[in-house]
């Protein structure tokens, strides 16, 4: 199977969720992250992370703030914000269900049905 | 929400590009040295290590470009770098730049400064409450259209009436005041008491008048005008209660008008009095003084009014035929009795504004053309590499916008000065008529206005290079960009846009031409006297004390005396109205031994002293003048002037025959003893009216003016004639000192022609140095394209003079077509303003050639330069030029 591009959409997704369980974190680490997450099967580009985080930014679903990493580097970490959270659990929410309906329409059982 | 909240922060993204660039920086940099560090623990080399962050990434540049796009509007951004590029280029032809964005700020402030006028007049609202239900009310007689009321006229009307919820009227009065520094003599007028209830304005101190206040019964009672508080009364607020005597005559103060109050129909009042029917006039039904405006009631039309009135009109004129025979009622919208006369004339100098603002648009639009011409190369090379055409079209929409912008912000600094300067040379009284223009400023409606013309002429702007240039041809621009080549389609257009402006300008010219000549013809109507050397002064005895002519007539021989003695003054006389001020204080007479039916003989009274004629240098034509002995103990008599005669006693002298009132009454009858040359009574532009001439000392009048011949300038008699008037009636109060001469050039329909003959006359200069210029620029655009073609002929053997001749012609054709077309618009345009004009017909030959003729030399003139240019090129150079 070749790698898969990131769909448009799943990336803010997938940002969010790792910073649920992750706790804050920069764009290195949550692209590192993604990536570890979805094994070899997803190719991210990193560079397009960061518009995509700017967007989540922008939104108020998350908040940039410079700390410092375990390595005493300079980063930028960014956290879920309250509505972050919402956005999360409600586009979470509707993945699942479009995923199980067309699991259901794929499904080997439904074609000899 | 969270979109609208992403765009906010996108908008200020752009302000704060420098700053979120930086800051992306340093967190793409710790991104870059967390990855590479990684890659180094995982055993790659430095090199390698740095290599695969970056491959990882998708490049620097491309994840920073990304990055921006999101942080701020790609839109804005590229607005943003159009606005840059189109300053530079305004910058980099500064000739174009400057000369663009002058003529379209003079376009734009003279037709700015004149909507400022036209919003204060016609579209600002006059101040009274729901003004299309208000009417204005006067009496008509045979002779004049619009008579005024007289007082017992209006009290039938008031009652009888069914159309009108109330009907209120004014008269114009003058009062004497008592201050420090002597007497001084206030504008008022007369009001019934519900005035300012049927207008619909209330007072913002003390109270209106109570109904019955006007009863001869009712104690005097005045209300100040914003202006007369201020004047007289320093704007206290205790002057509710107080008492001033007006004239002789003690009046309580009630009340204070506001400020944006004002009545058009008396011009400028201090005292607003309430009508007690106590003068003479008041007493008698043939004195009409009044000025009516009643409200109509719901539902009723003005025509319905009209109708009303009218039929009462014809009732009083069988119940009192020797007084109201003939006549009939007047029922005109308000607003058109107070705006009707300017309305034309502010719409003209609109017309004429908007007519200069085309040709300034037409012009730089031409110039427009020429450079997007000479950028054919640049838009060519753009597209190239890759503009859409969209993107290039919005590079010229904003182009257009930055020299609109431009020009509209000096324009309406230009439009500012302007207005102020009109209206600071609008003589005070003048304004005092026209009271609706002091509010003129920038309003809403103006704004409005200015905003309108700037987006249409942005639009116009943005969309005249897409004209010429077709972007899809690519090709062909980069290959034609080089040599010089006459495209046929600009020689088109461009030569229909100066056809344009060609005619604007010739509608222009007729315009001022016609205004012009009729000025001209104005000023040089036969007035029947010598104005010059001539100086006066208006006199106002006291309203008590002076009511019978014995009471006055020692005061005004006093005057006559005491002005005769003052050094320089050839001959003194007194007259109950000057010539050149209006027709009317009219008198009924009738003929003895000629056929009478009751019909109203309707000619001018003036009341005038010995020596009247030979001061103003009026021509006796036959009998004699008046003499001392024409005095009340002595046979009435009276002068009659040449129209009159003409009219009454056709055939036949006049001298030596009687007339009389109506009635004949004893009392009334005069000896004509001699006929004067028509003199010009009326106001400048009307018609002669038949006149009779009564001795001053068998008609004394409180109200007369003094008129002097001088040997030296007039100007230099007026302190010493006011002084010696003051001196012989320390009681009498003086006004509108001044010259004769003045007195003609300030009357209102000599100003009114001469401020809109300047006015026209200088959009028209303005217009045809502009259009001579869009020629020249046309024909010089022309030769410099055909610059080769002219080499090849001349190579070729053609001589100068046929070179001359090619250009010549061109020139010639479009200024042809332009004249012609212009004519004919002119015509139209001229008929329209056929109000405006005297003594001139619309289609004036005169006028229509003198414009061709200065126009085709203008022409002349601005194709001649070219033309000798192209004839002087040398064929060699031109051959090789590129």
């Amino acid at each position: 199977m070749s790698k898969n591009e990131v769909w448009q959409g799943t990336l803010a997704l997938m940002v969010l969720k790792t910073l649920q369980t992750m706790g804050p974190q920069h764009g290195y680490g949550i692209a590192r992250r993604i990536e570890q997450i979805s094994g070899d099967m997803l190719s991210l580009n990193y560079g397009t992370l960061y518009p995509a985080l700017l967007k989540l930014e922008q939104e108020g679903s998350i908040y940039g703030e410079w700390g410092t990493s375990d390595n005493h580097r300079k980063a930028k970490f960014y956290r879920l914000t309250r509505a972050g959270r919402r956005q999360l659990e409600r586009e979470a929410r509707e993945w699942e269900q479009t995923t199980s309906i067309l699991a259901r329409f794929l499904s080997p059982g439904e074609e000899q049905a | 929400m969270k979109r609208f909240r992403a765009l906010l922060l996108r908008m200020a993204g752009f302000c704060l590009k420098r700053q979120h660039d930086q800051e992306f920086a340093s967190e793409l940099e710790s991104h870059l040295q967390m990855q590479i560090e990684d890659n180094l623990r995982a055993g790659m080399n430095a090199e390698e290590a740095r290599r695969a962050a970056l491959l990882k990434l998708g490049g620097i540049e491309q994840t920073k470009q990304a990055y921006r796009e999101r942080a701020t509007l790609p839109l804005l951004e590229s607005l943003a770098q159009d606005l840059r590029y189109s300053l530079r280029q305004l910058v980099k032809y500064p000739g174009f730049a400057v000369t663009a964005i002058l003529v379209l700020a003079l376009g734009m402030g003279a037709s700015i400064a004149i909507f400022t006028f036209v919003d204060a007049a016609l579209l600002t609202p006059l101040p009274y409450r729901d003004l299309s239900r208000l009417a204005y009310v006067t009496e008509s007689a045979p002779t004049i259209p619009l008579a005024d009321i007289s007082y017992l006229d209006y009290q039938d009307w008031k009652k009888l009436n069914r159309t009108m919820s109330s009907l209120e009227v004014m008269t114009p009065s003058a009062y004497g005041i008592t201050t420090s520094s002597g007497l001084q003599l206030a504008p008022g007028a007369r009001v019934s008491a519900g005035f300012f209830r049927t207008l619909g304005v209330a007072p913002i101190l003390g109270r209106d008048f109570a109904p019955g206040e006007d009863n001869t019964s009712a104690a005097h009672t005045v209300m100040l005008s914003s202006n007369g508080w201020h004047k007289w009364f320093a704007g206290r607020s205790d002057v509710i209660g107080q008492s001033i005597t007006l004239s002789g005559v003690p009046y309580t103060i009630i009340g204070v008008l506001p400020k944006d109050f004002h009545f058009a129909l008396r011009g400028r009042a201090d005292f607003w009095a309430a009508l007690q029917p106590t003068g003479e006039c008041e007493k008698r039904r043939s004195c009409h003084n009044l000025i009516g405006v009643g409200r109509l009631k719901d539902g009723v039309s003005m025509a319905t009014a009209k109708a009303d009135l009218n039929a009462l009109a014809t009732q009083l004129a069988v119940q009192y035929p020797a007084s109201n025979s003939g006549q009939g009622a007047v029922v005109l919208p308000l607003t058109e009795s107070i705006l009707g006369n300017i309305r034309p004339l502010l719409l003209l100098l609109l017309g004429g504004a908007l007519l200069l603002l085309l040709i300034a648009c037409v012009n730089v639009a031409s110039l427009l053309l020429v450079r997007s011409e000479s950028r054919k190369r640049e838009i060519a090379v753009r597209g190239a590499l890759g503009a859409s055409p969209l993107r290039l079209l919005r590079q010229f929409m904003t182009e257009g916008f930055v020299l609109v912008s431009a020009g509209s912000l000096l324009g309406m600094a230009a439009a500012y000065v302007a207005m102020r300067i009109l209206l600071g040379l609008i003589p005070s009284d003048m304004l005092d008529s026209m009271p609706y223009l002091a509010s003129a400023g920038f309003s809403i409606r103006v704004w409005m206005f200015a905003g309108a013309v700037a987006l249409s002429v942005a639009i116009l702007f943005s969309l005249t290079p897409l004209l010429r240039l077709s972007f899809a041809n690519v090709r062909e621009g980069l290959n034609q960009g080089s040599r010089g080549y006459a495209g046929t389609t600009w020689r088109r257009l461009g030569a229909n846009l100066v056809v344009v402006e060609l005619a604007t300008a010739v509608v222009l010219l007729v315009g001022a031409g016609l205004l012009a000549k009729s000025f001209y013809k104005l000023l040089r109507v036969d007035l029947g006297f010598q104005p010059g050397h001539l100086a006066t002064v208006g006199v106002i005895a006291p309203d008590i004390g002076y009511e019978k002519d014995e009471q006055l007539l020692p005061p005004a021989r006093k005057i006559l005396a005491s002005v005769s003695a003052i050094p320089g003054v050839q001959s003194a006389a007194l007259t109950s109205l000057l010539p050149v001020t209006f027709n009317g204080n009219t008198t009924w007479i009738r003929i003895v031994g000629m056929p009478f039916h009751g019909e109203h003989n309707e000619v001018n009274e003036r009341d005038v002293t010995v020596d009247y004629f030979r001061t103003i240098g009026a021509p006796l034509l036959s009998g004699r003048n008046f003499t001392a002995s024409d005095d009340a103990k002595h046979p009435g008599v009276v002068i009659i002037n040449r129209k009159l005669a003409e009219q009454y006693f056709p055939g036949v002298d006049p001298v030596g025959k009687q007339i009389g009132d109506v009635s004949l009454t004893p009392k009334s009858l005069r000896q004509v003893i001699g006929v004067v040359d028509n003199i010009k009574e009326g106001s400048l532009e009307s018609e002669l009216w038949p006149a009779v001439y009564f001795p001053f000392e068998q008609s004394a009048d409180s109200y007369f003016s003094v008129v002097v011949r001088t040997s030296q300038s007039p100007e230099s008699v007026i302190p010493s004639l006011l002084a010696a008037v003051h001196r012989a009636a320390p009681d009498f109060s003086t006004l509108e000192e001044d010259t004769m001469t003045r007195r003609i050039a300030d009357s209102s329909s000599a100003y009114l022609h001469r401020s809109s003959t300047t006015l026209v006359g200088g959009f028209a200069g303005l217009a045809l140095l502009l259009s001579a210029v869009g020629l020249y620029g046309a024909i010089a655009y022309s030769v410099s394209q055909r610059t080769r073609e002219i080499g090849v002929r001349m190579a070729l053997g053609a001589q100068r003079g046929s070179v001359y001749q090619l250009i010549m012609a061109e020139a010639g054709w479009v200024t042809g077509i332009g004249i012609l077309v212009g004519l004919v618009a002119a015509v139209g345009v001229a008929a329209l303003m056929r109000k405006l004009l005297f003594g001139v017909q619309a289609w004036d030959p005169s006028t229509l050639a003198a414009v061709a003729g200065i126009l085709g030399l203008a022409a002349l003139l601005a194709s001649y330069l070219p033309a000798r240019r192209a004839a002087s090129v040398n064929p060699v150079e031109a051959l090789r030029a590129e």
